[in-house]
């Protein structure tokens, strides 16, 4: 399990503006070739945490950890420059909405050209190229004459897979995704998935896929990482958390997403929503879930939960979940 | 090993598998032809706006044409004064209260008159760019004094600091455009933070940060061609500003009086304006032409790049 040197570790991860902490004490590594998913619901701290991977926090945001460290270097107190060399060399984003995140002035081969001549120098006729290769990388059909075409002559997922044609330019160890498929339609997202996925392969990248969809979850992901308020609840291998989670939130979460089970679907499948909204967990001293959870013990509303080993690499923040060790543990190694 | 085998994965049988369509070979929907000339097409369906384009290029390639068309220096005294448009074929617009050929002063002081005005434009465009560039897009304090720096020199009559600052300096072709662009470049500064500011919270200009872009590369490359087109068209409404105010300088008699100007040309015919009133109205019918012009191009422009305008008229 940690025979291979973890690509990215995140050690207690905190993101404080002046009056909140939407990020707190988050740790989670990122193996090399790994695809890892953050999930949570909007405000889960998500998006905040890659921002701090990348050093991009917004204005008033201070990001302090006791470790993090990608491909063995800190990460912590770089300055602007050495920032500049991890960015989009390093560690490359794909952000969520493909219709804005492209400038709408330039071409399309001319924005995936800048990354690679600005951190590789090639000469603008090998960057042309490069950016063809590129094109063609990602599946867009008939890429010499797309690669002169302006954003807005492409689809939204044309678009998104020439923010990830940028992305990969560098051949980056690390490629994060913010919920990069919720502004397309599904049969586009899986295209995209699956494009992000081949990807991962061929350039052996670690990918950290930001998403609230647990669909793109179960199929896409090796390791998944919940989050609730800015805190981890519980993470473990992706067959292991859908064949039994644990932490309370998770088991709310998957019943009530939709599921192919038993013959119903969607249509008519039973959906049990969470009681509550996320914003509840604002100023709670204890377990962020604890206004919403059905299991909830006094201890858990004085001090935050301690992560615990439920079973080798599944880690879950509650203390109800304690009781059932053996099914933890049969489920967990059962999947691996 | 941390990888899981692909092959079979227990938990997920449940979970619907999305799968999508292959999509090479697949026709790609092409939006109507529109590219980067829609604005240069749709300037150039304007009529006013060709029309006007049309005279600028006239007057511009008469003023360039000027030592050509009238070689001797157009401040010479070449006739006897006050000599009527049409009456002599050597002087079609006639002479000046001391005997100057009116029309050698129209084709010079066009040189003078285009020549501030394009040069105290762009000196202005070039300050405020910069100005509002840096306050918009790096916020905090040094937006703060910058925009106190342009809140000052917005609070004085613009006219009567232009005044003031041309008659500290001696009055020469290169302090009236520098006057000129010290009083507009604040109106450019303000119109570009403010765009900066906005654009400056897009999703490109995030996604280019994440690519490893510096903060030059990012305001020269991804943002400020994005602003362009509001400052375009502010370039040419300035262009008419200054070309109005450097003729109404030149009639308080602050221009440079070893050059011949539009507004000199009105200033010098303004004691006589009862009985030879054409001294005053030729040239003056020079600046409104060309102001206008100006102003008809600046229309024309600020319609071609606002997509949401009508394309068809």
């Amino acid at each position: 399990m940690t025979s291979i040197a973890p690509l990215l570790e995140v050690e207690r991860l905190t993101i404080r503006f002046r009056h909140s902490e939407p990020v707190r004490d988050l740790s989670f590594r990122v193996h090399p070739g790994e695809t890892v998913a953050l999930v949570g619901e909007s405000g889960s701290g998500k998006s905040l945490t890659a921002l701090a991977l990348m050093g991009l926090l917004p204005r008033g945001a201070r990001a302090g950890a006791a470790r993090l460290a990608f491909d063995g270097d800190d990460l912590r107190g770089l300055d602007l420059c050495a920032w500049r060399g991890v960015r989009g060399r390093q560690i490359a984003m794909v952000f969520q909405e493909p219709m804005t995140s492209l400038n709408p002035v330039l071409t399309v081969g001319r924005q995936i050209t800048e990354a690679v001549r600005h951190h590789e120098g090639l000469s603008a006729r090998a960057a042309r190229v490069r950016a063809v290769e590129l094109l063609d990388l990602v599946r867009i059909a008939d890429p010499h004459r797309r690669v002169d075409d302006y954003p807005h002559r492409l689809s939204g997922g044309m678009r998104q897979r020439v923010m990830i044609a940028i992305a990969v330019a560098c051949r980056p160890k690390l490629l994060i995704a913010d919920e990069p498929t919720t502004a397309l339609d599904v049969t586009i997202q899986a295209q995209v998935l699956d494009l992000l996925d081949q990807l991962r392969r061929d350039l052996s990248m670690g990918l950290i896929l930001i998403t609230h969809d647990l669909g793109v979850v179960g199929q896409w992901a090796d390791r998944v990482v919940v989050m609730y308020a800015g805190g981890k609840v519980e993470e473990a291998q992706a067959d292991a958390l859908f064949g039994g989670p644990l932490h309370p939130y998770t088991r709310g979460l998957l019943a009530a997403s939709p599921q192919i089970e038993g013959g119903r679907t969607y249509h008519d499948g039973p959906l049990r929503e969470i009681p509550g909204s996320i914003a509840s967990a604002a100023g709670e001293p204890g377990c962020g879930f604890a206004p919403r959870c059905a299991y909830v013990r006094p201890a858990c509303r004085l001090a935050p939960p301690a992560v615990t080993e439920a079973a080798p690499g599944w880690l879950v923040a509650c203390p109800v979940t304690r009781a059932q060790p053996q099914e933890a543990s049969r489920v967990a190694t059962g999947s691996l | 090993m941390s990888l899981p085998a692909i092959a079979q994965r227990p938990g997920r049988g449940r979970w619907g598998v999305v799968r999508g369509p292959e999509v090479l070979g697949a026709p790609a929907a092409t939006p109507p032809a529109a590219g980067s000339y829609r604005a240069v097409r749709v300037f150039f369906r304007n009529p006013a706006g060709v029309l006007a384009l049309l005279f600028l290029a006239l007057v511009a390639a008469v003023s360039l044409a000027a030592p050509w068309i009238y070689p001797d220096d157009p401040l010479s005294m070449v006739a006897r004064p006050f000599l009527w448009p049409g009456h002599s074929w050597d002087y079609p617009l006639g002479t000046d209260s001391l005997g100057r050929d009116v029309a050698a002063g129209l084709v010079w002081g066009g040189r003078i008159s285009l020549a501030v005005g394009f040069a105290a434009m762009g000196l202005g465009v070039t300050v405020g760019v910069i100005v509002g560039a840096l306050g918009g897009y790096f916020g905090g304090r040094v937006d703060d004094a910058l925009q106190r720096v342009t809140d000052i020199i917005q609070t004085m009559p613009s006219f009567v600091l232009l005044v003031v600052l041309v008659a500290i300096v001696q009055p020469s072709v290169q302090s009236v455009t520098a006057g000129i662009a010290i009083v507009t470049w604040p109106t450019v500064a303000r119109l570009v933070r403010a765009e900066f500011r906005s654009l400056r919270e897009k999703d490109f200009v995030m996604a280019a940060r994440a690519l490893g872009f510096g903060h030059a590369r990012v305001i020269l490359r991804e943002i400020l061609p994005n602003a362009l087109p509001p400052l375009i068209v502010t370039a040419s409404v300035l262009v008419a500003s200054a070309i109005l105010m450097e003729s109404a300088l030149s009639f308080l008699g602050l221009s440079d009086p070893n050059v011949v100007s539009w507004g000199s040309m009105i200033g010098s015919g303004r004691e006589v304006l009862r009985t030879a009133w054409y001294l005053s109205a030729i040239p003056g019918v020079a600046i409104v032409l060309s102001v206008l012009a100006l102003n008809l191009i600046g229309d024309a422009l600020n319609d071609a790049f606002n997509p949401h305008a009508a394309t068809g008229a």
